[in-house]
């Protein structure tokens, strides 16, 4: 007994206020279930940058070396100028060259091209007599995104032409628009996707995981063993938490690092304030891990609700893969409730447009009441006590 | 006998709502005593045992456990006792090494103690050489007896087993007794639920509970003869028929 009073003599002094030597060593038994369980560690740390690859090279929005063919009745300079333009661009590909009408038909039955470029005989006649001269633009319209984009930089090409040809001359009136994509000049959707990934990322390893560790030890009956013990429930519940936070970091670091060396998003802004924010995110994370783990009873149960309560309205809800303001009244204000919307506006202030604190103080804010609220809530409902 | 008590309850009470879990019960333990907690499921003998290792406050009643209230003092009472649950309660995933040092750690004792510790329990439980062997791969018999040792690694005054045979053969659960018998020669009190009646009969004294009251509590050989039975589990049968409520 004498060992006992030594060791609590010893933890008053600790900077924990007590007990500290006994949370570490929960924090190294936690560490060790993550450890010994290779294969969940492998998707842990995988994930994340298989996800970053995929959504930042096979998910793009992005329209690249689209095929095409051309029919061209005129054949003439004019019309070889333009065609000239469009197969340099990025966006085209031609891959066909048509001379009849009817080969169009074919050739979009044949699901090899999403759009025929048409020009009549005699183009450039017209456009020098008469003014006027007309191009035909017939898009797979399956897809009715892509076709609109196709289109879209189809005509831009083509207006960049005319507006080459009308160069030296006075016209009566103009109207130019000036386009100038700001934060990401070159429309890479790879901008869009690490903000998101980081959050689904987060929610996923944190708040999934620690509620699957927390009910693992409910089923085990391992939890009540330690419930006994003179171990704190609030110090059991953050000493659990830790070893994910810290895998949670290792993730944000691998999806910056992927993010700026291989898909070439800067972080424009301050990567200190990143990644306190994120760090709060990820706390935000665990607090609903640890809500989810005191309503299940079953670890299956607790990776059902995390995938649906988590899961889903981040990847809906975030906006980004759809935008918020696109969605009915309803759905918007629901959105508000989901931290990962948050933390994407978040991510992307601080990484893509390079702002600093002070545009995203309310945000930041809406997080942090939303944690107070979540870890008060599961500390509340962990039941220490079963009155 | 005049020895020191360790555990004693004065009309201790728990109600759920309107449901009366555990009604005005009173015993007393001593050290080093073997206490048997019988009753059927659902008789409340789980309620009572949580109030009495500081999971679950008393609606009413007076309880003190090694000295501590239980109202009051459940961090005092934590750092005394042990428990085992019927799950067995040890990491599969950790080796046998892993798990001494882990309960042993929470309970605060020294890495030197821990060191010593291990060395003792392997020796004991002849785990020699398996010190560093996952406990999923140990068949049940030697999980159930390290479960023990670990439950009492830090030398409590009281440890609570919660019907901690389940699932284990005849020869296993002597084994398991006889750990529990060295414990109690130790001067730890034993308080232990269980379902077999066999087991009833190795206890100093055992409680029967019925519909959250102690309708019997002597020692084995006492009850039998009061309730001209040839064994406890007629002792058990008898009271156990008068229930009222089921689970």
């Amino acid at each position: 007994m004498d060992a006992q009073s030594l060791n609590t003599h010893k933890a008053k002094k600790s900077l924990f206020g007590g007990g500290s030597k006994q949370f570490f060593i929960f924090v190294k038994k936690e560490w060790l279930h993550i450890w010994r369980d290779r294969r969940t560690l492998f998707i842990l740390i995988w994930m994340p940058i298989v996800q970053i690859i995929l959504y930042g090279f096979a998910l793009t929005n992005e329209v690249k070396n689209s095929q095409i063919a051309v029919f061209d009745q005129s054949n003439d300079q004019a019309t070889s100028n333009i065609i000239h333009e469009i197969d340099a661009s990025r966006y085209f590909e031609i891959i066909k060259y048509l001379h009849s009408y009817k080969d169009i038909g074919a050739t979009f039955r044949q699901g090899k091209i999403r759009l025929a470029i048409v020009f009549p005989s005699n183009f450039r006649n017209d456009l020098l007599h008469t003014n006027s001269a007309q191009v035909q633009l017939i898009a797979d319209a399956s897809d009715p995104n892509t076709a609109n984009t196709l289109t879209n930089y189809a005509t831009a090409i083509i207006n960049d032409y005319q507006q080459s040809l009308n160069q030296n001359k006075v016209l009566p009136y103009t109207i130019k628009t000036q386009l100038r994509m700001l934060y990401n000049p070159e429309l890479k959707s790879a901008y869009n996707f690490v903000p998101g990934v980081m959050a689904l990322v987060l929610m996923l390893v944190c708040a999934m995981m620690t509620s699957i560790a927390i009910v693992r030890e409910k089923e085990l009956g391992t939890m009540e063993v330690i419930l006994v013990s003179p171990l704190k429930p609030f110090r059991i519940i953050i000493a659990k938490t830790i070893p994910y936070l810290a895998v949670s970091m290792l993730n944000i670091a691998c999806i910056l690092l992927l993010s700026v060396y291989v898909l070439k998003v800067p972080i424009n802004g301050s990567l200190f304030l990143l990644i306190a924010e994120s760090t709060l995110f990820t706390i935000t994370a665990l607090s609903i891990g640890i809500l989810i783990s005191n309503g299940a009873k079953t670890q299956q149960a607790a990776m059902f609700t995390s995938l649906l309560s988590l899961f889903l309205p981040t990847l809906l809800f975030s906006g980004f893969l759809f935008p918020i303001e696109n969605m009915p009244l309803p759905l918007q204000i629901i959105s508000n409730i989901v931290p990962s919307k948050w933390y994407y506006i978040i991510v992307e202030s601080i990484m893509i447009k390079g702002l600093g604190f002070a545009a995203i103080w309310k945000e930041t804010l809406i997080l942090v009441v939303m944690t107070f609220v979540l870890l008060g809530l599961s500390i509340k409902n962990f039941k220490i006590r079963l009155a | 006998m005049g020895k020191e008590k360790v555990i004693s309850a004065n009309e201790l009470t728990k109600k759920f709502g309107d449901f009366t879990a555990v009604d005005k019960i009173s015993f007393e333990v001593e050290k080093g005593e073997i206490f048997g907690f019988l009753g059927a499921n659902g008789a409340g003998k789980t309620t009572a045992m949580r109030m009495l290792c500081g999971l679950s406050l008393p609606t009413s009643g007076l309880a003190t456990v090694a000295g501590y209230d239980v109202y009051k003092q459940n961090e005092l009472i934590k750092k005394s006792i042990g428990y085992m649950s019927q799950k067995f309660s040890l990491y599969e995933d950790l080796t046998v090494r892993e798990n001494i040092r882990f309960y042993a750690g929470i309970y605060g004792l020294s890495d030197k103690q821990i060191k010593e510790k291990t060395a003792l329990l392997a020796k004991q439980l002849s785990l020699e050489g398996e010190e560093k062997t996952l406990v999923k791969s140990l068949p049940l018999g030697w999980k159930q007896k390290l479960a023990f040792s670990i439950a009492i690694v830090h030398d409590p005054a009281i440890v609570f087993l919660d019907e901690p045979t389940g699932g284990v053969d005849p020869i296993t659960r002597r084994e398991f007794w006889s750990l529990i018998y060295e414990a109690s020669e130790r001067g730890i009190t034993i308080f232990v639920t269980t379902h077999y009646m066999d087991e009833a009969e190795y206890c100093n004294r055992v409680s029967i509970m019925v519909d959250g009251r102690i309708d019997a509590l002597d020692s084995p050989a006492n009850l039998m003869k009061n309730f001209s039975a040839n064994s406890m589990d007629e002792v058990f049968l008898q009271l156990a028929r008068k229930a009222v409520r089921s689970e």
